[in-house]
């Protein structure tokens, strides 16, 4: 029997990490997001499926027990927001160059700096093109409901494993602060020891035992040569990745003039717009990205000989439409429309900028 | 005249490598200090048999290669961050025997945070810790473990109190942490060192299997290269300037 809750995002990703068998979860508080940890601790599921949940020193701390963790084979996983984050850089990218598969969830505030508690668009940059120092990339997966926030964690973990590589969901305080229904996922045990060894036993830190040479979890590597390959190794990966999990929705792109790119909250409002919009004649579609690594650029590169015009619409200065740009290389015109500071545009807002930026534009 | 092959007899044998040590070259410097910790805690190690169930943290600085030298899983931390590799390794897998290997600017200074809640939240975790008052591997710097006093490339008149401030007691504070089990200092430059230290080694290992919460074992080290003395000269200037300001002994468990 499927099973159906009135959650917040932030208390599903809490839920779904537990159903989904995750061994550990290491985090620090920080609004909007400090709801995660709070569910777990209620939780108790130390008691009941034996998982780890602690509360660190700080999110710098949090982000290398998760590397700890991860060399272990585990399942593991930290949160925070958009502060957080930035102090979890460090971290996330040892994690990458040791690649090493774990799950990170920013529930994004705006910025620079402290900024403010409301929600923001404002660190697709850092998420998606690398945050961390290094040649590295994140696989992102971008949810738009509270659905999502409780799909995208299996999701999240089978991807980590499957390229070895640290997958972060790139959800805002809309998403991880509202209500809505949600099927929670079927209880799934955590691995036992045997599975992990089959899973993971070429790499992870379980313990040398005989039949195996020793394993060493490092992202350093002193010789040039060796390292420039490890690069091309990862390039390689990246790019099986973008061949294999691009993710994406569309909405009324068929007959469309004009096409709406979004995610995550900004792709609820533009779902709106679309109709708000059509309700006036204009023919508008959006298109919503569901992984922004890999971005669906091939998606927007065909809809370039049928469209006119493309409107990015996040809540940031704009970061997401320079990917729209390099996919559409000058066909057509793509403009940027957002809210910034914790502002959410309205619908109505975001037909007003299609028709200023891009109808009468041109 | 008796040949070599002839001595090399099982019965003749008074010490043979521990086995967890590789055959690879050290890369340490002469008169170094990490090369005989690393020994001893191979020899434990082997003593207790708990190769399959010994997880070792290494950090950053001279040690970050330990792992090229003991047969045992490893994982190569960020800067000061061993501490929390090892805090999750160790209640993931709590039947592993988990030790962090860490320098006094790993664990001292960009490490401070990590390794105060680690050991306040007593994991049950060997930490080894290596202060020789200097970072070694970017060239003898100041370290917050150096003497007043005491010349580095970055104190290059002597470390100045006033610009400064003081040389870090770590291992002091630490030992005020409810969370800590057993919390020692001690030093590898006499043969009668070498074996106490051994023995503080073996006790940390053991109580971790016991479950007992952390274990501290601060290594008075050497590092010839950084402070610019033979190896001989080296330990003598430990002994009459480090020994002053960082007694040994026991100072818990």
């Amino acid at each position: 029997m499927a099973e159906y809750r009135l959650m917040k995002g932030n208390e599903v990703i809490a839920e779904a990490a537990i159903r989904c068998g995750c061994d550990g979860y290491f985090g620090y508080p920080i609004t909007p997001q400090s709801e995660i940890m709070e569910t777990l601790m209620l939780r108790k599921p130390w008691e009941e499926t034996g998982m780890v949940v602690l509360q660190a020193e700080s999110e710098v701390s949090a982000i290398n027990m998760v590397y700890g963790g991860a060399s272990c084979g585990k399942k593991v996983m930290t949160s925070s927001s958009s502060p957080g984050i930035s102090l979890k850089q460090e971290g996330i990218t040892y994690i990458a160059g040791a690649e090493l598969p774990c799950l990170v969830v920013n529930v994004v505030r705006g910025g620079p700096g402290l900024g403010t508690i409301q929600p923001s668009q404002s660190d697709y940059f850092q998420a998606v093109k690398g945050g961390g120092h290094g040649d590295y990339h994140l696989i992102v997966l971008a949810p738009a409901s509270v659905q999502e926030m409780n799909d995208f964690v299996e999701l999240g973990f089978n991807l980590a494993f499957k390229y070895r590589n640290p997958v972060m969901i790139l959800s805002d305080g809309v998403i991880g602060q509202m209500m809505e229904k949600v099927q929670l996922s079927e209880y799934k045990p955590r691995w036992t020891d045997e599975e992990i060894k089959k899973i993971s036993g070429t790499w992870a830190t379980t313990g040398k035992t005989p039949d195996r040479d020793y394993h060493v979890i490092t992202s350093l590597e002193l010789d040039s040569a060796r390292q420039e390959k490890f690069n091309h190794k990862l390039i390689e990966k990246y790019k099986t990745i973008t061949e294999n999990e691009v993710r994406f929705e569309t909405f009324d792109c068929d007959d469309a003039d004009y096409v709406l790119v979004a995610y995550g909250s900004s792709s609820r409002i533009c779902q709106k717009a679309v109709t708000l919009a059509r309700e006036k004649g204009i023919k508008v579609g959006l298109l919503r990205p569901i992984t922004l690594f890999p971005y669906p650029t091939k998606v927007i590169q065909d809809m370039t000989k049928h469209v006119k015009g493309f409107l990015a619409v996040e809540m940031s200065a704009g970061q997401m439409v320079e990917d729209v740009r390099l996919a559409v290389n000058g066909k057509v015109p793509v403009e940027h429309y957002g809210r910034l500071g914790g502002m959410i545009p309205t619908p109505n807002e975001v037909v007003n900028a299609l028709e200023e930026q891009i109808i009468k534009g041109k | 005249m008796t040949e070599v092959k002839d001595i090399i007899k099982k019965e003749n044998l008074v010490y043979s490598k521990p086995k967890v040590l590789t055959d690879k070259v050290f890369h340490y410097c002469p008169g170094c200090s990490h090369g005989v910790v690393h020994k001893l805690i191979a020899e434990v190690i082997d003593e207790l048999n708990i190769q399959e169930k010994t997880i070792g943290v290494s950090p950053v600085g001279c040690s970050v290669l330990a792992y090229n030298y003991l047969s045992i899983d490893w994982q190569q931390a960020a800067h000061g961050r061993a501490p929390s590799l090892a805090t999750a390794t160790a209640r993931l897998m709590p039947d592993k025997y988990v030790f962090s290997y860490q320098g006094d600017g790993d664990l001292a200074s960009i490490g401070t945070a990590e390794i105060i809640h680690a050991c306040n939240r007593g994991e049950n975790i060997v930490v080894i810790f290596i202060n020789n008052g200097i970072y070694g591997m970017t060239g003898g710097q100041m370290a917050p473990t150096t003497l007043e006093g005491m010349p580095t490339s970055t104190s290059p008149y002597g470390r100045d109190i006033k610009l400064a401030g003081h040389p870090l007691k770590i291992t002091e504070l630490i030992a005020q942490l409810p969370g800590t089990d057993f919390v020692t200092r001690q030093a590898v430059h006499t043969p009668a060192a070498v074996r106490k230290c051994k023995k503080a080694i073996l006790k940390a290992f053991q109580n971790v299997g016991q479950k007992k919460g952390t274990q501290f074992i601060e290594v008075v080290s050497t590092c010839s290269s950084g402070w610019k003395l033979s190896p001989v000269k080296a330990n003598e200037w430990m002994v009459e300037h480090m020994f002053p300001f960082y007694p040994l002994g026991d100072m818990k468990g």
